[in-house]
C-alpha cells in the first residue's frame, strides 16, 4: 500500500513536470530570453541579475561594462564596493579579479582589455583602501565567455570583471 | 621534428630561361586556370614494388598543390595519348597541345645505393617544344611528399616568377568543445593538411602562435599556471622555456625576420605597451609608452620598421614605427577599427583585420596607409598570416552562435592578394590563429 501511494505521487509529480513544461511551452517565444534581453541591456551594460554569482553572502562577484569600455557604471561601483566592504570585513583574503571581453574583437586586443577591465576593478578596490597585495588581476580576454550566445544580452554578460576570491 | 634526413638537390638544366613562352600573370585576378598535365613518374620494373605507390601520390600531390592555388589546372590523366617512358626524354608535343596541355610535368624515379630515391623531373613548354626546368633530387623514400611539393614549388616558381608557398606548413590552434569550456592545442600540419600534429595537450589555454623565420621554433602565448606568459617551443626537442622574466601578462609575440628577437607585448596595471627581447642576450627594450593599447606588433621584412595596433587615438587604428620606437605614426584611415597588422614578406603590403558596420574585413593597405583594399567580408575573421612568397593569406573565421547555443564554427581560411580563390583549410578540428611558415630549408 504504501508502495503503491509513492508510485502514485512519483506519477504525479511527473505530472506536474509535464504540465509545467507545456506550460513554459505555450509562453509566447522569446518572452524568457529576447524580452529581458532588451531590458537587461542598458547603455550597453549588462543590468540583469543571470550569471552573477555571490562572493559571499550579498556580494555579488562581477561588474559589467560597455561595448570596448573599462569605466565603472555607478552599478559596477556599488558592487565593488561592497567587495571593499567584505574585504575590509575579512582581513586575510585575497582575490583574483579576471577580466573578460566579448567575442566581438580581435583576440590580442582583448587580452589588452580584459587587463584594462580587470585593473580598472582592482583601482577602485584600492581607492576604498584595499591593499594592492590582496589583489592579483589575470586577462582572459574573449576566450573564457560565460554565455555562449551571438547576441547583445550574452556579449553584455561576457563584457565583465569577476572578483574570485585565491584563498 | 625530421625535416629532411638527406637531401641533395642538382638543378639539370636552364635552357633559354629568359625565353620562355608560358607566363602566367598572378597579379591578375580571376584569370583561366592554366591547363597543365601531371604525368606519373616512371620507373623500373626492378624497383615497381617501393615506387609504385611513391610515383602515384607523387604526382597526385603535385597536382593538388597546384590546382588548390587556382592558377593551374590538372588535366585527367585519362585523356593523355602519350603514355611511354619516352615523353621524359621527348615528348610528342602535337600529343599534348591536342588534350590543350600548356605545359608538362614528366619524372622519373630510380633507387639508388641503399634505398634513396633520385627523382628527375621536367617541364616542358608545349608550344614552344622546349624543356623550360629541369631538377634532380636524391632523398630518402619517406621524403617522397616534401619532393612533390618542391617540384610543385619550381612548377609555380619557372610559370609565375615569383616564389612557391608549398614545401610549408601552417601552424594553428585546434579548438574543440563549447565555447565557455574551449579545449585549445597547438597544431602543425604541411600546408596541404597533411602530417597534421598536435604540440600541446589542450590542458593549458594557449593561443597566437607564430613561426619563427629561420628555426624549427615557435612562440605563443600560454596560460600555464594561470600566468599569462610568452613562451618559446623547440618544434624538433620539444624543449620549451617561458620568454623572459616580466611583472605582467606578455602577449601577441611575434619573431623578427631573423629570428633572434621576439617583439611582444606586456600588460602592467591596465595598460599594455610594445617591448622586444633580444633572444640570446636577453635584454629586453620597453618600444612604446603610451597610455593606450599598443599591441600586435609586426616587423617589416627588413627588421627596419614596426607596424602595431594601438586605440591611442580613441579608435583602434594601425601605426607605424622605427624599430626603436621613434617616428610612431598612424596609417590607416579609411572609417572603422582596425586590428592585426601584418607586415608582408615582400615589403610593400600591411594586412590586416578591419571591423566595420558590424562586419569582419581581411584587407590590406600600402605601407603609408594608402591603397586599401578589403579582400574578404564575413561575420567574423580576424588574424592574417601571409604565405611566404607574399601572394596568399591565411586567416580564420567564426560563425555565430544562436540562442540554443549551436552553429559556432571556427575555421581557416586562405585566400589569394587578389580577392580571388577563397578556400577552406581542412582541419581535424575546428582552428583558429593561423601562422605560415617560410620555405622549409
Amino acid at each position: 500500500m504504501t508502495h503503491n501511494v509513492k508510485r502514485i505521487s512519483n506519477l504525479f509529480i511527473m505530472l506536474l513536470v509535464t504540465s509545467f513544461l507545456a506550460a513554459c511551452a505555450t509562453v509566447p517565444t522569446g518572452s524568457t530570453s529576447s524580452s529581458s534581453s532588451k531590458s537587461d541591456v542598458v547603455g550597453g551594460v549588462y543590468v540583469g541579475t543571470e550569471t552573477i554569482e555571490m562572493l559571499a553572502v550579498n556580494v555579488p562577484d562581477r561588474v559589467f561594462y560597455a561595448y570596448d569600455s573599462y569605466s565603472l557604471t555607478a552599478s559596477a561601483q556599488a558592487t565593488l564596493g561592497k567587495q571593499a566592504k567584505w574585504l575590509k570585513a575579512n582581513p586575510s583574503a585575497s582575490i583574483a579579479i579576471e577580466g573578460h571581453a566579448d567575442e566581438r574583437g580581435t583576440r590580442e586586443y582583448n587580452l589588452a582589455l580584459g587587463d584594462r577591465r580587470a585593473s580598472s576593478a582592482k583601482d577602485y578596490l584600492m581607492s576604498q583602501g584595499i591593499s594592492s597585495n590582496r589583489i592579483s588581476t589575470i586577462s582572459y580576454g574573449k576566450e573564457r565567455p560565460v554565455s555562449n550566445s551571438s547576441n547583445d544580452t550574452s556579449w553584455s554578460q561576457n563584457r565583465r570583471s569577476v572578483s574570485v576570491r585565491t584563498n | 621534428m625530421r625535416i629532411v634526413k638527406y637531401l641533395i638537390v642538382i638543378s639539370l638544366l636552364f635552357i633559354n630561361s629568359a625565353f620562355a613562352l608560358i607566363e602566367i600573370d598572378i597579379t591578375e585576378g580571376n584569370r583561366e586556370p592554366l591547363p597543365v598535365a601531371i604525368t606519373s613518374f616512371f620507373y623500373d620494373e626492378v624497383d615497381s614494388i617501393k615506387l609504385n605507390e611513391i610515383s602515384k601520390n607523387l604526382s597526385e600531390v603535385v597536382s593538388a598543390d597546384l590546382e588548390r592555388c587556382g592558377l593551374f589546372a590538372a588535366i585527367d590523366k585519362d585523356a593523355f595519348i602519350q603514355k611511354n617512358p619516352a615523353m621524359h626524354l621527348r615528348p610528342r608535343f602535337e600529343d599534348w597541345r591536342l588534350i590543350k596541355a600548356q605545359a608538362l610535368v614528366t619524372g622519373r624515379l630510380k633507387l639508388v645505393d641503399d634505398d634513396k630515391l633520385r627523382v628527375e623531373f621536367r617541364l616542358w613548354d608545349t608550344l614552344a617544344e622546349k624543356e623550360i626546368e629541369a631538377l634532380v633530387l636524391i632523398t630518402t623514400t619517406d621524403n617522397w611528399r616534401r619532393i612533390s611539393h618542391m617540384i610543385a614549388d619550381k612548377v609555380y616558381e619557372r610559370l609565375t616568377g615569383e616564389g612557391g608557398y608549398f614545401d610549408t606548413r601552417i601552424l594553428y590552434v585546434a579548438e574543440s568543445g563549447p565555447k565557455n569550456k574551449r579545449i585549445k592545442k597547438l597544431s602543425i600540419m604541411d600546408q596541404d593538411g597533411a602530417n597534421h600534429r598536435f604540440l600541446t595537450s589542450g590542458k593549458e589555454l594557449v593561443l597566437t602562435p607564430r613561426f619563427n623565420p629561420v628555426k624549427q621554433e615557435i612562440t605563443y602565448l600560454s596560460y600555464f599556471k594561470n600566468l599569462p606568459r610568452v613562451y618559446l617551443l623547440n618544434i624538433e626537442t620539444g624543449n620549451q622555456e617561458v620568454v623572459g622574466d616580466f611583472p605582467g601578462m606578455t602577449f601577441a609575440p611575434r619573431f623578427s625576420p631573423d629570428g633572434s628577437k621576439i617583439i611582444m607585448s606586456l600588460a602592467k596595471d591596465g595598460n599594455s605597451d610594445i617591448y622586444v627581447m633580444e633572444l640570446k642576450s636577453r635584454v629586453v627594450t620597453r618600444l612604446t609608452t603610451n597610455s593606450a593599447i599598443d599591441t600586435s606588433p609586426s616587423y617589416s621584412p627588413d627588421g627596419k620598421k614596426i607596424t602595431f595596433n594601438s586605440d591611442r587615438g580613441g579608435s583602434q587604428q594601425i601605426y607605424v614605427m622605427d624599430n626603436d620606437g621613434r617616428n610612431q605614426k598612424r596609417i590607416s584611415s579609411e572609417g572603422g577599427n582596425y586590428a592585426t597588422p601584418v607586415w608582408s614578406p615582400r615589403g610593400d603590403l600591411i594586412a590586416f583585420t578591419k571591423n566595420f558596420k558590424g562586419s569582419y574585413a581581411i584587407g590590406v593597405m600600402r605601407t603609408n596607409g594608402e591603397g586599401e583594399r578589403l579582400l574578404t567580408e564575413n561575420w567574423y575573421q580576424e588574424a592574417p598570416s601571409w604565405s611566404p612568397n607574399g601572394r596568399v593569406l591565411t586567416f580564420y573565421r567564426e560563425t555565430p552562435t544562436n540562442e540554443a547555443g549551436q552553429g559556432h564554427s571556427s575555421t581557416l581560411w586562405s585566400i589569394d592578394l587578389t580577392g580571388f580563390n577563397e578556400r577552406k583549410i581542412d582541419t581535424p578540428e575546428d582552428g583558429s590563429d593561423p601562422s605560415w611558415s617560410n620555405l622549409m630549408q
